[in-house]
């Protein structure tokens, strides 16, 4: 099994997974917040919110990268920041994989928790208050797990972004074997040199694989959350 | 106990004005649809701000808009059981009435779980999900949910207007051992005559974001003006009884009220227990002489105290029968063709099969 894959195929693996869940990991708690912000907060500036999130996906991608070199980069104006007073360096980094696999999947994952949110009886919210609970708690024990179908779906909708992750990724981190080369890139690498063809095959299929086993865990998690909530 | 309410608030072109005061057990507010029922209760339970006025249940102020007083609804401690129920759908029945508990201070649950449960007879479904209970079922464990957080009033949003007269039957003995044995006064939305006659101690009706008229039950029971035509017909008066003796033979059983003795059909009661028994003013006819030769079994010597203005062909007319107060809803050319008149000695007539379950109602532990 293990010499199926040469060893860079399977360092490109193993850095799209690490990628991939870190991106979407880091984006769970973000991406809930900017949804109950946008589909319940009251505030100036909410549309111009609604318009940032949602730019990764009407962007082109390269763009996207380009923007975030521009802001994250050694000398841009945030990635100078991070560099000199946290040590923290994006660019050329996997770190900065996940960042562009981040802002790349955000939208989506914003998008499936809002639906869930805007499905949320707010009457239910409104007992839970009578009851004697307060609002912090009324968000953790009764709309968070009314919203756990809708959190898991827009957690694997940015963890297949994630993997599938291109532009952005190769315009903002470039395209190093055993750092930012991810299944993605690997395969365009792979296409572009004699020979290439069985290894970019290869990939592809182990691509199609983790996509579907993505879905297959969702739907399975979802159908379970959803057993609950109906009868029993 | 006691609820005074002084409020004004405006929504959109609708505008309440609430001014009560209750000290009842039940206290029932009364109105059709669109009268603002529903928003008082909830200016009361915080899920509304009024914008203007007071709200102070026994002598804690949970509104005062003057010094900017506003208790935020988790620190009301008002149980408030919905139209809908609201059961948590993601949670058993368990821990649905478990829920509130947990917000409530230690030192402040007195409410006995097991106490609770048995008194709704709930106990059966404690593992079952929300979405397997029948409606009926569904409200009493609303209402068990909102009894465990100990609140120092219950509101009770039209709970019952979402089940059929049979579910409905099943949950008014639970209401009124809840109003009779427990410690929690009770605010019921209602816009049924039937329903406030069997439960209320206290009404406040409303009409149009105003208060028409509030008091005891008893009292307001009696002006069929202050209630809608459709309702009229169940309006009258409320008398409070004992059982006297049962006559088996006829399969009647005899009632003492102040007023004299009322014959019904046999009840399933001990001899004694109290009996509040709703007087339908459509059901009683009024005689100047003692009738003779007559089947009705119920007649009741009183003197005429009050006629009020027409309603179209029919008159109220209000009998004073040794303290008990009767209403009689006759046709005003009757009530021109006899001479009726304040003062006037009369005879009022029940029939016994006027008497149906619906009337005959247990006595509030109180009085009204």
């Amino acid at each position: 099994m293990s010499d199926w894959l040469s060893p860079e195929e399977w360092t490109a693996v193993r850095l799209s997974l690490k990628v991939a869940l870190t991106a979407m990991a880091a984006s769970v708690v973000p991406g809930i917040a900017v949804a109950l912000l946008l589909e319940r907060g009251r505030f100036w500036g909410r549309q111009a919110l609604d318009v940032l999130v949602h730019l990764p996906l009407v962007l082109p991608p390269v763009v996207v990268g380009y923007a975030l070199l521009l802001g994250f980069g050694r000398r841009g104006p945030i990635g100078a920041f991070l560099a000199d007073h946290l040590g923290i360096v994006l660019s050329f980094r996997w770190t900065g994989a996940a960042l562009a696999c981040a802002v790349m999947g955000f939208p989506l994952l914003v998008r499936a928790v809002r639906l869930s949110i805007e499905a949320v009886d707010r009457k239910l919210e409104d007992a839970a208050g009578t009851l004697g609970a307060h609002p912090v708690w009324v968000f953790l024990v009764v709309t968070l797990p009314l919203i756990l179908p809708g959190i898991l779906a827009g957690m694997v909708l940015s963890f297949a972004k994630a993997m599938g992750e291109f532009g952005a990724t190769i315009t903002f981190v470039s395209n190093i074997p055993g750092e930012t080369q991810t299944i993605p890139s690997a395969i365009y690498t792979l296409t572009q040199v004699p020979g290439g063809e069985g290894g970019a095959l290869r990939l592809t299929l182990v691509s199609v694989a983790i996509s579907v086993g993505a879905l297959w865990v969702s739907e399975w998690m979802a159908r379970r959350v959803r057993r609950r909530l109906l009868a029993r | 106990m006691s609820l005074d309410v002084d409020i004004r608030h405006r929504q959109g072109a609708f505008t309440l004005q609430a001014c009560f005061r209750s000290e009842g057990r039940l206290t029932a507010l009364f109105g059709q649809s669109g009268s603002g029922k529903t928003t008082l209760v909830n200016t009361i339970g915080g899920l509304v701000r009024p914008s203007e006025g007071r709200i102070v249940v026994n002598g804690r102020v949970l509104v005062d808009t003057r010094v900017g007083t506003f208790v935020p609804k988790h620190r009301r401690r008002v149980g408030y059981v919905f139209q809908e129920g609201r059961l948590f759908p993601h949670l058993n029945v368990r821990q649905n009435l478990l829920f509130g508990r947990w917000f409530t201070p230690r030192a402040e649950r007195r409410a006995s779980f097991d106490g609770i449960v048995g008194l709704l007879g709930i106990g059966h479904l404690l593992t079952r999900q929300p979405s397997t209970l029948s409606g009926g079922e569904k409200q009493r464990v609303a209402i068990g949910r909102a009894l465990l957080t100990d609140p120092q009033l219950l509101l009770m949003d039209e709970p019952l207007a979402s089940l059929d007269e049979a579910r409905k039957a099943e949950i008014y003995p639970y209401i009124e051992r809840l109003r009779d044995e427990g410690d929690v006064p009770i605010v019921l939305v209602s816009h049924s005559v039937s329903e406030i006659a069997r439960l209320a101690t206290s009404i406040v009706v409303l009409s149009d974001g105003r208060v028409k008229a509030s008091g005891p039950a008893a009292d307001i029971l009696t002006h069929a003006s202050l209630f809608p035509h459709a309702e009229r017909l169940e309006v009258g008066a409320l008398i409070d009884t004992h059982v006297l003796r049962h006559e088996d033979v006829y399969d009647l059983t005899t009632l003492q009220a102040k007023a004299g003795i009322l014959t019904v059909p046999r009840l399933d009661l001990p001899v004694g227990a109290p009996l509040r028994v709703r007087l339908r003013a459509r059901d009683i006819m009024l005689s100047l002489k003692a009738p003779e030769g007559l089947s009705a079994l119920n007649v009741l010597p009183g003197t005429i105290f009050g006629i009020d203005a027409p309603d179209g062909a029919g008159v109220d007319v209000a009998v004073d029968c040794a303290g008990d107060r009767l209403v009689a809803r006759l046709t005003r050319k009757s009530v021109e063709g006899l001479g009726l008149a304040p003062g006037l000695p009369v005879h009022a007539v029940i029939k016994s099969i006027a008497f149906d379950p619906e009337v005959l109602v247990q006595a509030p532990r109180n009085g009204g």
